[in-house]
């Protein structure tokens, strides 16, 4: 039988990309999202573009009591799951720092939401003593930026929460990696002024799903944003704080 | 990013001929939902693959990322799909499981709803028609938000105004469409030389080479005895059991070598053009006896060098393409090959294929006769005296120009060629009043006025 995957927030590009790396090595699907007709398409894409099966249900991140029955479901479903890709992500905008109203979503969806559904994929895989997480998590959680430093915030504590469930699991034999991409092509980033080396969703998708084969615990994608953060990281606040970042 | 406004990104843009160039703004829906009009005026670009100004607008809404697959019924070859699909990503799934597109243009790199946008027809038009004909049905969302279904058979009118309508009647959402069976993903090809242009007419019409497939390459440098000399390329889909044990085994696909810049104006004269031409003649006339091509040499082979258009250098070139009613097709083609050969403008590609006979599409470009496409590059602007000049020979003899190709045609031209055009306005106008859903070509050519 296929090895399944869980992918949270499978609707986005990065999520969606990922999903097909996956696949075309040979795992089922389970997407999970909000939009239960773009599940469906994306679900319907995949299993004929790669011939396994994907199934779909509807995940409401903000509806956190919501989150243990949908898990239960989802494996019902499937029968097991062998690995979770967390993709939630909510930019929110400019707002969000000013007005908590909005900064509050961000936080909900980026990083609340994300440890509960979390808590229950951990226990399950830990019981199992075998499997896999992969949180994405982002650049712009390694330093807090005026631009947009509360969804970094939540992708920082994410990348925490991650750090300590590695540290948790892996005596049960369950990997747990931190993805953080740079600029991605996608919904949340175009039109956006002043980016730069933008990667395509395909590319990150491929290096997810790669990273399993792989060593590494937190990766970068493109590799060379640990050196921009490295850089970014190591200005003295005193400095920094005078930055337009 | 606010969530109140759909982010735009404003870039120049061009249609694969690289000519015209404008500053449009974009928009890039990820979801089926969001695959709707945004503005007071759009045209919807799926690959851009068009030469011309069909894909070029105002406000652009690309649909590259609404590309899913939704249902491929292997029993039937029945596929239904989101129009931003590519027909290289469907080839790439339905070839291994033993069905074929069942109408394919020059390139697997254009998108499905571009086809039916369009109504492209392939090396087989003589005997299976236009891209439309093999469509079973069509999801188009409407200028007011509204999603329809239209088909040959339901809401009839609205789907022959579609295909071939340049995306002018609304969003092609999604795509049903008939493949046809083949047991392997080879074409069995067999090339036939002709010294000259009546010669080339005499093998197209010859019954004994009729094939699923046939096209003609010209010499288009060759003149005086020779105008017109040619290799008639002609093939069909070859059963697995006639292939040589080498090529039963599933075909690794060539990785697409690109061109990694533009071509400098001095490396496409007529000189290195007419040495290229009068090498590709000897050595593909030779190949008389039958040969197995992968489908992707066949059908796609300019797809094997990505960016093949920088080959023209920046400026760009224009395709002209054309199709002449039989009984002027001779007299026309020997007209447009010696204004071709007279102007020495090289083309490296000068193609001629048979076609069946018109479909009800409205604006559909196919009727019953021969085509020429010509890879004309833009030096300079006396390009575009020629290109009127060719225009008046396709006109003198009845004939169209293709809108998927054309960057020069005229509105007075236009309406001579295209007689359907005053039934398409009146549906047009009729789910569309406020000209919602326009292009630089539909402004060109005042496509959407009486």
């Amino acid at each position: 039988m296929a090895k399944t995957v869980l992918i949270l927030g499978a609707t986005s590009a990065i999520a969606r990309a990922t999903a097909a790396a996956f696949a075309a090595q040979g795992f089922d699907l389970y997407l999970a999202g909000r939009n239960a007709d773009e599940l469906g398409r994306i679900a319907a894409d995949l299993a004929i573009r790669y011939q396994i099966k994907a199934a779909s249900g509807v995940f409401r991140a903000e509806d956190l009591a919501s989150h243990a029955q949908f898990f239960t479901q989802a494996i019902a479903e499937m029968g097991e799951m062998h690995g979770v890709v967390l993709a939630l992500g909510h930019l929110g905008d400019q707002q969000a720092a000013r007005d908590f109203s909005v900064g509050a979503e961000v936080i909900l969806v980026n990083f609340t939401a994300a440890a509960s559904i979390l808590s229950h994929c951990a226990s399950y895989l830990e019981a199992r003593k075998q499997g896999f997480i992969i949180g994405i998590s982002s650049v712009a959680g390694d330093r807090g930026r005026q631009s947009n430093y509360t969804y970094g915030a939540a992708k920082g504590a994410l990348s925490l929460y991650l750090q300590g469930l590695r540290n948790r699991l892996f005596a049960s034999g369950v990997r747990v990696i931190t993805v953080k991409p740079g600029f991605v092509d996608t919904a949340m980033t175009y039109g956006m002024p002043g980016l730069f080396l933008v990667a395509s969703p395909q590319y990150i998708g491929e290096r997810i799903a790669q990273a399993l084969g792989k060593s590494a615990d937190v990766i970068y994608l493109p590799w060379f944003w640990r050196y921009i953060m490295l850089i970014i990281k190591s200005i003295p606040e005193l400095v920094f704080k005078r930055l337009k970042l | 990013m606010s969530t109140s406004s759909i982010p735009t990104l404003s870039r120049p843009l061009s249609g694969w001929g690289r000519y015209p160039v404008e500053l449009c703004e974009q928009v890039r829906p990820e979801r089926y939902q969001d695959l709707r009009p945004v503005a007071e005026q759009q045209i919807a670009r799926g690959q851009g693959r068009s030469y011309g100004d069909a894909a070029l607008g105002k406000r652009v809404i690309l649909t590259e990322r609404v590309n899913r697959l939704l249902a491929f019924d292997t029993a039937t070859g029945i596929l239904r799909a989101e129009a931003g699909v590519t027909l290289a990503e469907i080839l790439a799934v339905i070839v291994p499981q033993g069905w074929f597109l069942p109408v394919t243009p020059g390139t697997q790199f254009v998108s499905l709803g571009g086809c039916v946008a369009a109504d492209v027809h392939g090396k087989n038009h003589h005997h299976d028609g236009a891209f439309s004909q093999h469509v079973i049905a069509i999801e188009l969302i409407l200028a007011d938000g509204s999603r329809v279904t239209c088909s040959a058979t339901q809401n009839a009118a609205l789907f022959w105004a579609t295909v071939g309508g340049m995306g002018l009647t609304g969003v092609i959402g999604e795509v049903s469409l008939q493949l046809i069976p083949v047991s392997s993903p080879y074409v069995q090809v067999r090339h036939h030389a002709a010294a000259n242009l009546a010669e080339t007419f005499a093998l197209f019409a010859a019954p004994a080479l009729d094939d699923k497939y046939s096209v003609a390459w010209i010499d288009c440098l060759a003149s005086g005895n020779d105008l017109g000399r040619s290799v008639l390329m002609c093939g069909h889909h070859a059963a697995q059991d006639d292939l040589p044990v080498a090529l039963r085994q599933p075909a690794k696909l060539k990785k697409a070598r690109a061109m990694p810049f533009d071509l400098p104006a001095l490396a496409l004269n007529p000189l290195s053009v007419k040495l290229f031409n009068a090498v590709y003649y000897r050595q593909q006339g030779h190949k008389t006896e039958p040969f197995f091509a992968h489908y992707s040499e066949y059908f796609y082979p300019l797809d094997s060098i990505a960016h093949w258009n920088r080959l023209y250098g920046k400026r760009g070139f224009v395709q002209y393409q054309c199709v002449i009613p039989d009984s002027g097709a001779f007299a026309a083609v020997t007209a447009l090959l010696q204004a071709l050969s007279q102007s020495r403008r090289p083309s490296f590609l000068a193609v001629l294929k048979r076609l069946g006979a018109q479909n009800q599409g409205l604006l559909s470009f196919a009727m019953a006769g021969y085509t020429l496409a010509l890879d004309i590059p833009l030096r300079d602007d006396g390009v575009f005296a020629l290109l009127r000049s060719l225009d008046e020979i396709v006109l003198q003899h009845g004939g169209r120009v293709y809108l998927a190709k054309d960057a020069v045609l005229t509105p007075q031209k236009f309406r001579i060629m295209y007689p359907r055009h005053a039934e398409w306005l009146a549906l047009k106008q009729e789910i569309d009043p406020l000209q919602r859903f326009q292009s630089s070509l539909s402004s060109r050519l005042e496509l959407t006025h009486g």
